[in-house]
């Protein structure tokens, strides 16, 4: 901007709150007068991808609803903010194409999708003169263009690819052509051990293996899996090869965050034998050859193992960056189908039943509705040991909803879920367009008839959903529960919490001192079984995981 | 320190070797495509292309055209490799 002489002057909306911040609370984008809102989203942050097999309906009514939050933003700034121009980046391709070359040739690709939703915006930039898109799609084929096409080379001599992508075409024909005679890939046979998770079963347990949200690498392992439930949702067969015992390996996917489960394999094999063994075992279990096999695991020496032993079997080079799993797969185009079969579609109609749609669509009447629309559900339960690492991380990193900024390490809170004198309880929310993952803490002493609660805190990124009325609901159950007369809430003001100096008032506590300079309040809600009223209205509270088994309740 | 001549012409032999699919085969500085069996306009993208590769760099539109024999050509990669930052 600088080098273009322009020297603007910023004001950001917080992180993935762009609805909120221009149609549900919108006083301090207006107080700032912007000249230009820029919307700047990801097909990342697309969470409504057409089914396979989707009817023209359908895909429609799926690219109204990812629309339908940013046509409701861009309509209250042209009506809150005179004059103001807005910017919104159309979506890049998606970095992986589950279908192969199918994902040109059908319409519930999620190529073709994030297509048609560029299409869409294109429609809406046209009939909104206030409206501009940034072309992140083509940037996107910018830079891949870059390694496909030298205009020297054309000039020259009229090569349409550099030789790097004139490969990399072959490769893409060559797998179509494979398809058609039917030599593709059925089944993906995998390894457990930071292959699917993070971390070792048998040696870190339930409660430490790598899966959800809550760490980077976390992530990276729940999106590998997602990618294969995709393969396995459009018929390909998945298989378990691992070194593990049986029951332990068995468990791992028992772990609130893992996408496949055991029914999801077709052939599970965990013991101590040599895995090429193991892998003949399931192309015989299956009655399948073994040139129709794909075997990823993230361990050199059994990728060695294995393609020396049984050199019909591929075996990518996967590396042990389990961000590039999937794409090294993809990019091999082993499971590249020609068309989806009958029996395909028949799975896939099973899992429609299953599916519940959701829409979504115009305006809002009250931030009710809103809250309403978002279909939320927490999991609000005592702190159980496969969270404690996530409730350790939030206690130590929340600053800003956080009443009395104390911190805590992991040791310190599994001693607290195991004591008598303690409650506690965290909270995890999910809505319609994903699990936002263990989000809000709670935890207080009993000290004769009260509650006195130490700790309060809660994640930005769910502010204004309730969540707090949901944990309030769940404290005062347990509270009353456990005998006590009344809830003893205290805030202590620090750099950075003053959003939440007002929290106890706002959920009905009394304040029954304040220090002499308003540092520190000192709060009180007297219970009473028969009059108190739950009082969040949005959320549903769904024990999604575990029960707890912190050792007491 | 700067490559001499030789060594170019030491590593751009066997890409010669490769692509016309000539085992032992010495390219010399005064060759060029009319003196070599089999040096067809598709063996000439090819051994650009993995000349380039090779030195890591990038012959402009129209540089390849003036040049005589495979001893200018040498000189050209040199000059390239001198330019780099």
């Amino acid at each position: 901007m600088l080098n273009r002489g322009i020297e603007p002057v910023f004001y950001e909306s917080d992180y993935n709150r762009f609805y909120e911040d221009a149609v549900v609370d919108a006083a301090k984008l207006v107080d700032f007068r912007p000249d230009l809102v820029y919307f700047c989203t990801s097909s990342q942050n697309l969470r409504g991808f057409p089914r396979l097999m989707a009817s023209p309906d359908e895909i429609e009514a799926d690219i109204r609803r990812e629309l339908s939050p940013f046509r409701q933003a861009w309509e209250a700034i042209c009506n809150t903010i005179p004059a103001c121009t807005i910017i919104q980046n159309n979506f890049e391709p998606w970095p992986w194409r589950t279908l192969g070359n199918l994902e040109g040739g059908c319409a519930w690709g999620v190529s073709s999708f994030v297509n048609r939703l560029n299409a869409a915006l294109g429609d809406e930039c046209r009939s909104n003169p206030r409206l501009k898109i940034v072309d992140a799609h083509g940037l996107a084929a910018d830079l891949g263009m870059q390694r496909w096409f030298s205009p020297a080379q054309w000039f020259s001599y009229k090569m349409a690819q550099t030789p790097e992508a004139a490969a990399y075409l072959a490769n893409g024909v060559s797998a179509l052509i494979a398809a058609v005679y039917g030599r593709s890939k059925k089944c993906l046979v995998l390894d457990l051990d930071n292959t699917l998770w993070g971390g070792v079963i048998g040696d870190d347990g339930l409660d430490r293996i790598q899966l959800g949200r809550e760490t980077a690498l976390a992530e990276a392992y729940t999106a590998f899996q997602l990618y294969c439930k995709g393969l396995r949702e459009r018929g390909i067969l998945l298989a378990v090869c691992s070194k593990n015992d049986e029951q332990n390996a068995r468990l791992g996917f028992k772990h609130p965050d893992s996408v496949l489960r055991v029914e999801d394999f077709s052939s599970f094999r965990a013991n101590w034998s040599p895995k090429n063994e193991n892998i003949e075992a399931i192309a015989r279990e299956l009655n399948i050859g073994l040139d129709s096999l794909v075997f990823a695991d993230d361990n050199p020496a059994e990728r060695a193992l294995v393609r020396s032993q049984l050199p019909q079997v591929a075996v990518p080079e996967l590396g042990q960056d389990v961000s590039c799993f999937a794409r090294i797969l993809d990019e091999a185009g082993y499971f590249e189908p020609s068309a989806l079969s009958s029996e395909d579609l028949e799975r896939s109609q099973q899992y429609t039943e299953n599916a519940v749609r959701r829409q979504a669509e115009g305006a809002f009447q009250n931030y009710g509705e809103y809250l309403a629309s978002l279909e939320m559900e927490a999991e609000i339960q005592p702190f159980s040991p496969v969270y404690l690492d996530r409730i350790a991380q939030l206690t130590n990193k929340t600053n800003q909803f956080n009443l009395t900024t104390r911190r805590y390490t992991r040791a310190e809170l599994e001693d607290f879920a195991a004591r008598d004198e303690c409650v506690t309880l965290y909270g995890r929310l999910s809505d319609r367009f994903g699990d936002n993952g263990l989000v809000t803490v709670v935890m207080g002493f009993i000290e004769g008839s009260a509650v006195e609660i130490d700790l309060w805190l809660m994640s930005c990124r769910v502010l204004k959903r309730d969540m707090e009325l949901a944990m309030l609901d769940k404290l005062v159950e347990t509270a009353l529960e456990r005998g006590a007369k009344k809830l003893v809430g205290r805030y202590i003001r620090s750099a950075k919490n003053d959003m939440v100096a007002e929290h106890y008032r706002n959920l009905g506590f009394r304040c029954v001192s304040s220090s002499p300079d308003g540092s520190e309040t000192l709060w009180e809600l007297a219970l009473d079984e028969l009059h108190y009223r739950p009082r969040s209205r949005y959320i549903k509270d769904h024990a999604l995981g575990p029960r707890s088994s912190a050792g007491k309740n | 320190m700067p490559l001499a001549p030789e060594a170019v012409l030491e590593r751009i032999r066997p890409i010669f070797r490769d692509v016309l699919d000539l085992p032992s085969f010495d390219v010399m500085p005064s060759d060029n495509a009319s003196t070599v069996e089999g040096w067809d306009s598709l063996a000439h993208i090819n051994l650009v292309t993995n000349i380039e590769q090779e030195f890591g760099i990038r012959f402009a539109l129209g540089e390849l055209a003036e040049l005589k024999n495979v001893g200018e050509m040498i000189d050209l990669i040199l000059k390239k490799l001198a330019q780099r930052p």
